[in-house]
């Protein structure tokens, strides 16, 4: 009995690590922007370039931050989501066109519905580098305050939303 | 015909001159986003480095180290900028922290239980094994066995 009880334990051990990493998603990165004040941005909007969209407007809101792209299919997964929360008047969600053909942005949104109140045009990628963005979808909590509270990576479902987002936003309303 | 090749040809050669870019015009600073770029991780093909990947977003990070060499800015100052934005994982070699004792320390642990474990069974198995002294019978019987099978051979 002593002669295997030791590589068991080895193998148990070695199986619950296994089992942990097969959990962990390595696209994940943790994000050093969380709790931190939002980068600010000024960029033309999608829908009227000659004015400019810049977080200083929301000061005193509760927000989400969506970066998105017509090119990116994750952003068409996450998109009915978006449109439930959108029309469910919970949260404002500001969009940024993240590195996209204006043209084929309005097409998208034209297609498949708008939940933005305004979109932002991040043309060069800069707002999203200055995010820490490097894969859209990405959706940031931003506070009355202006700090980043939560970062979703990856496309937003209705069990996040329902579990973390709106829970974080009502908690952040209440400031 | 001839023409048709001509121009598929003259238009093929442009398409390769895009390619083959170097990293920056100034060869200066382009030595010093090489060698920023190797330590730095895309985030997009985890396994590449800045330097190898090819993504847009590696490319967008190319060209914002490009600006900040092109300011001034020190090694430091670009490696901050970008740890601020993606955290500590842009790295290559992660700083030493409360966070990452596990990472730097870890495989030395596992070499000590790994060298401890060795000694011990060393030591057990110097225990087991017991002196046999050969007597001068068995030496003999040997010697014979010996002898019979480099006859038959």
């Amino acid at each position: 009995m002593n002669r295997f009880l030791l590589p068991l334990s080895i193998f148990i051990v070695v199986v619950v690590f296994l089992g942990v990493g097969l959990k962990l998603n390595p696209r994940e990165i943790p994000s050093p922007l969380v709790g931190k004040a939002a980068p600010d941005f000024s960029q033309p909007q999608l829908y009227d370039p000659a004015t400019v969209f810049s977080p200083a407007d929301l000061k005193g809101k509760v927000w989400l931050l969506n970066f998105w792209a017509s090119w990116c299919s994750g952003c068409r997964t996450e998109h009915p989501v978006l449109m439930e929360l959108a029309k469910s008047g919970e949260v404002p969600i500001f969009g940024m066109d993240y590195k996209d053909q204006r043209d084929e942005a309005l097409a998208w949104l034209k297609r498949w519905g708008n939940p933005y109140p305004v979109v932002g045009v991040d043309d060069a990628g800069r707002v999203g580098i200055n995010y820490g963005v490097y894969g859209v979808p990405e959706t940031y909590v931003i506070d009355k305050q202006g700090v980043i509270r939560y970062k979703q990576i990856g496309p937003l479902d209705p069990d996040t939303v329902a579990k973390k987002i709106l829970p974080l936003v009502k908690q952040l309303e209440s400031q | 015909m001839t023409w048709v090749m001509l121009i598929v040809l003259l238009l093929s050669g442009q398409v390769w001159a895009g390619e083959a870019r170097p990293l920056a015009d100034d060869p200066v600073a382009e030595a010093r986003l090489k060698h920023l770029a190797v330590e730095l991780r895309c985030l997009v093909c985890q396994n590449q480095t800045l330097a190898d990947s090819n993504a847009p977003l590696a490319e967008d990070l190319r060209r914002e180290v490009r600006e900040m060499i092109a300011k001034d800015m020190s090694d430091k100052e670009i490696i901050e900028f970008l740890v601020a934005r993606y955290g500590d994982f842009v790295l290559y070699r992660p700083p030493l922290k409360a966070t990452t004792t596990l990472l730097w320390v870890g495989p030395f642990v596992l070499l000590m239980i790994g060298a401890t474990a060795l000694i011990i069974t060393l030591r057990r198995r110097a225990h087991k094994v017991v002196d046999v002294p050969v007597t001068d019978e068995e030496h003999r019987r040997v010697e014979q066995l010996l002898a019979e099978g480099s006859k038959r051979s």
